[in-house]
């Protein structure tokens, strides 16, 4: 501070000597004057950090909650499978050949792709088998320029990605011996724009460049055609210097409701669903980690305090087609209707029985073990309004916590004996395995252990809290603490556990005292200027050295106000359309408060509600302003919470419970129609649209007459044909923002593609 | 009267918490202390750098680099309670870009605000420097209008 005088003693003695007319003044007042702009300044940029952090925070949360929705999807699929009756004679089929196909005896012999004619009219690249770096550099400029790889060499190169696949073990041992630097990259999610970046910063995959991808190469982005061609026609062309691991989203599943099916769909008219079944072949025959010198573990998710690196080299991991169902075998003994509605009885979790029990025991002993599932603040609150009245909750995974892991949790005394079955926790309800007899239940057991291990491997996240617990954020895999990476690396000789399957601000992040990285490839994942993407390169001293980057979309460089304006203008988007699709289970928990329907209540009661309903870990406070208006006697005036609102269409014959629920549930709709619409003409049939919503409503618990939505197929049956067109049906329920202006509507539009 | 202070002060524990938790990343209840500048700015206080540095003496854990919650919410009741940092109005903002802007120009060079920013007062590190030109739109010839920064910092 007294450099400060001085320095604007020369300063302005410099100025009276320049400018005398000028009267300046006095040193004090210029230091007083230079504080005060830089406090301003300084809380400015406190202000912005807030703002970004909670934007953060929002992004993720609701990226969980979707996640958790996700597995209501599978279990519907399920529930549609076992309780079909017919559909046309098209459903059970149609819906099992997506969900579960059968090895099309077909689709492995060498000449179906071969008979497919390629127009002379198609520009596009004309690969030749075995792939050549003219063939891979033509892949590049081809989609760089837009341009779509024809189907017949889709399948030619998937076949021949399956066939080498299927030669490789379940964890690859690299060494830096015979080679420069290993680059390792994490999630890409469809983004192709990343993926030509860090080729171009980095060097395409060659001798002298090995890569290492691991995982989540489809999914969200738009491109993830693009990138996964890419990627395996790397891996044909080098396949000792491209490495590829698998992700939780290399999963037919997930694909189904975050993107990858449905754009596979759309660029391939004709042989999609082909396309997409070798897809979910090869996704189960990648490997699922790598060792690099022995002392490197590469893996998507993570690990569990059960995680062993021999038994899992032993796995046959094609049989775990996906995290979200059982294999195929161990379902004919289950009766997941049934046990369905029993979970829902019982409200019960249990647990599996920990490897080395099962291993050595062939006797069962029938204790059932409470699951206390969770360390989240989800979990507690759940917990405490589970016996809350809404027809939906019992749906959703939090309220009845049980995780696909293969972490076994503590005891506790008050569960009943349920008797000779097993328990097995499948999604958010129990699936019942009679264990009639000592060798069958071996097989069982058998059969589902090799799964749990691989969800762990894909699904886990690193905490930072000692101890490893179910997942339930996500429902699957687990929480590792430092403690368990530390046992983990020592059992195996290890030093360091590199992952990926979160996305981090900077690329990259340690934890775990340096034991664990996070890395993440996806830049701008959440929105423009959300994060960096960034990659790692290690070389024989394996030091990780770390690079990153961001991709710009706009010519014009944005400050960093306008990205985190932009990021928090969408991430409010989509928090508020969260809270419209739970409009009437918010009120009347608002109406808890406000007996006398004053329309206001206090910030904390407000709060309260907010955080019970949708139950997003989310500084609600903060966000107040965002959401709401003030009421005139300073309280929260709680329906503005929903004003600025409405439907994209009107219709005239929905009641607001239905309305609700289809705005709910309209990306798990969408897929489902799309899976009904065979010949994508975009059309179903009205008996096939009442079907499927029967069904769904009937497995969601939520009480929609047959007259509703009767009314609501005949209104929406614009052409009186006995069709309705899907597309304009989900319109009707996608969330408009009122108050958008045009530039607006249209982030919205890509954001609701986004996230669909 | 106790009601409302009670009240008050509850009020102002849930806000305090909220603001630590953002910046708590290990959950266990500690934060960084060079983040104690953003959580007491983000609770809407106005401090001089002199002020933060007195008040992270008063809850550093030792020296160890940390503040836990348990000294940092009482001491930042206190603050929010006594207004200890009351905001400043917009006006004198401005007011302070034109002592600054000593040949009355309506703008700020460059190397003008630089200058000042970095030397004068409680001097910018490099880092908010940069920070501060690249929230800028500076046109050809890098003069700086102080109504768009008093616009952006006001915003």
């Amino acid at each position: 501070m007294g450099c400060g005088a001085s320095v604007a003693t020369n300063t302005q003695g410099r100025r009276v000597e320049t400018d005398e007319l000028v009267k300046s003044p006095s040193p004090a007042l210029t230091m007083k004057a230079a504080v005060l702009i830089q406090r301003w300044y300084r809380r400015y940029m406190a202000r912005l950090e807030m703002r970004r952090r909670y934007t953060w925070n929002i992004f993720q949360s609701i990226e969980y909650a979707r996640e958790q929705d996700q597995l209501q999807l599978s279990s519907f699929f399920t529930f549609m499978l076992d309780n079909f009756t017919q559909l046309n004679g098209n459903g059970p089929d149609l819906i099992s050949q997506l969900l579960d196909p059968v090895v099309d005896p077909w689709l492995d012999r060498e000449t179906c792709y071969s008979l497919i004619p390629v127009p002379e009219t198609y520009t596009g690249p004309r690969l030749s088998f075995p792939l050549s770096v003219a063939d891979t550099n033509a892949l590049l400029s081809a989609f760089k320029e837009q341009q779509t790889l024809h189907a017949k060499y889709v399948l030619q190169l998937l076949y021949e990605t399956k066939k080498l696949l299927k030669q490789m073990p379940n964890i690859i041992h690299l060494s830096t011996s015979y080679t420069k630097e290993i680059t390792i990259c994490g999630d890409l999610h469809g983004r192709f724009d990343d993926l030509l970046l860090i080729f171009y910063k980095n060097g395409l995959p060659s001798a002298e460049t090995p890569y290492v991808f691991n995982g989540d190469f489809v999914d969200r982005g738009k491109k993830s055609t693009e990138v996964v061609i890419l990627l395996f026609a790397y891996l044909l062309l080098y396949p000792d210097y491209m490495h590829l691991n698998r992700g939780n989203h290399e999963d037919h599943i997930m694909n189904l409701r975050y993107g990858f099916t449905k754009e596979v769909m759309q660029k391939y008219k004709t042989h999609g669903r082909e396309i997409l079944q070798l897809f979910q072949d090869i996704f189960s025959l990648l490997p699922i980690a790598t060792v690099i010198d022995g002392k490197i573990l590469i893996v998507h998710g993570g690990i569990s305090d059960q995680t062993d690196l021999d038994f899992l080299s032993c796995i046959e991991r094609y049989k775990v087609k996906s995290a979200l169902r059982f294999p195929r075998c161990s379902l004919e003994q289950v009766d997941i209707g049934h046990s369905c509605r029993e979970a829902k009885r019982m409200r019960s979790t249990d647990s599996l029985p920990s490897s080395s029990q099962s291993n050595s025991k062939n006797q069962r002993t029938p204790s059932q073990r409470k699951r206390r599932c969770g360390l989240s603040q989800h979990d507690r609150a759940a917990s405490s309004s589970s016996s809350s009245s809404s027809s939906s909750s019992s749906l959703r995974s939090p309220r009845t916590p049980s995780c696909l892991s293969s972490h076994p949790c503590p005891t506790s005394p008050s569960m009943p004996d349920a008797g000779n079955i097993l328990q097995v926790p499948f999604l958010d309800s129990l699936s019942s395995v009679p264990l009639p007899s000592a060798p069958q239940r071996e097989r069982e057991w058998r059969q589902l252990f090799p799964l749990l291990k691989i969800v762990d491997i894909l699904w886990s996240d690193p905490k930072p809290q000692e101890g490893c617990s179910p997942n339930t954020f996500r429902g699957g895999g687990c929480y590792f603490g430092p403690d368990v990476t530390q046992r983990l690396l020592l059992r195996h000789g290890l030093q360091l556990l590199i992952r990926s399957h979160e996305c981090k601000q900077e690329g990259y992040e340690l934890c775990h005292g340096g034991q664990v990285i996070t890395i993440f490839s996806a830049s701008n994942y959440y929105e423009e200027g959300s994060n960096r993407g960034a990659y790692i390169k290690l070389g024989r001293e394996l030091v990780p050295r770390f690079y990153q980057y961001q991709v710009s979309r706009t010519t014009r460089k944005l400050t960093l106000t306008q990205r985190v304006r932009a990021a928090e203008g969408s991430a409010l988007r989509a928090l508020k359309e969260k809270l419209f699709a739970h409009r009437s289970e918010l009120m009347a928990g608002f109406q808890q408060y406000d007996r006398n329907n004053t329309g206001s209540m206090s910030v904390s009661e407000w709060a309260q509600v907010m955080e019970s309903v949708l139950r997003l870990d989310l500084p609600w406070r903060t966000l107040r302003p965002h959401l709401t208006r003030l009421a005139p006697d300073g309280g929260v005036d709680y329906p503005s919470c929903f004003q600025d609102m409405g439907p994209g269409s009107h219709l005239s014959q929905v009641t607001p419970n239905l309305a609700e629920t289809l705005f709910r549930y309209r990306t798990d709709i969408e897929i489902i129609f799309n899976i009904i619409d065979k010949d994508h003409s975009g059309l179903i049939s009205i008996e096939e649209f009442r079907h499927t919503w029967r069904l769904f409503s009937a497995h969601l618990g939520v009480n929609i007459d047959d007259r509703a939505i009767n009314d609501l197929a005949r209104s929406i049956d614009f052409n009186k044909d006995g069709s309705i067109d899907f597309t304009e049906f989900l319109e009707a329920f996608r969330v408009v923002h009122k108050l958008d202006n045009k530039d607006q509507q249209l982030n919205g539009k890509m954001d609701g593609e986004k996230y669909s | 009267m106790a009601e409302n202070k009670q009240s008050a002060v509850s009020d102002a524990h849930k806000k305090i918490k909220a603001a630590f938790e953002a910046f708590d990343y290990k959950s266990n209840n500690t934060v960084d202390v060079r983040e104690i500048g953003t959580i007491i700015y983000s609770l809407g206080c106005f401090p001089t750098q002199k002020d933060l540095h007195d008040f992270i003496a008063e809850v550093e854990e030792d020296r160890a680099g940390f503040i836990h919650i348990s000294k940092f919410l009482p001491a930042m009741t206190k603050v929010l309670l006594e207004n200890r940092f009351p905001p400043i109005p917009e006006e004198r903002l401005f007011q302070a870009f034109e002592v600054l802007d000593k040949e009355k120009k309506g703008y700020l060079e460059r190397e003008e605000l630089s200058n000042y920013m970095t030397k004068e007062g409680e001097p910018f590190t490099q880092v908010e420097m940069d920070e501060m030109m690249a929230a800028l739109t500076i046109d050809e010839k890098a003069h700086i209008s102080y109504k768009d920064l008093f616009g952006l910092l006001t915003s």
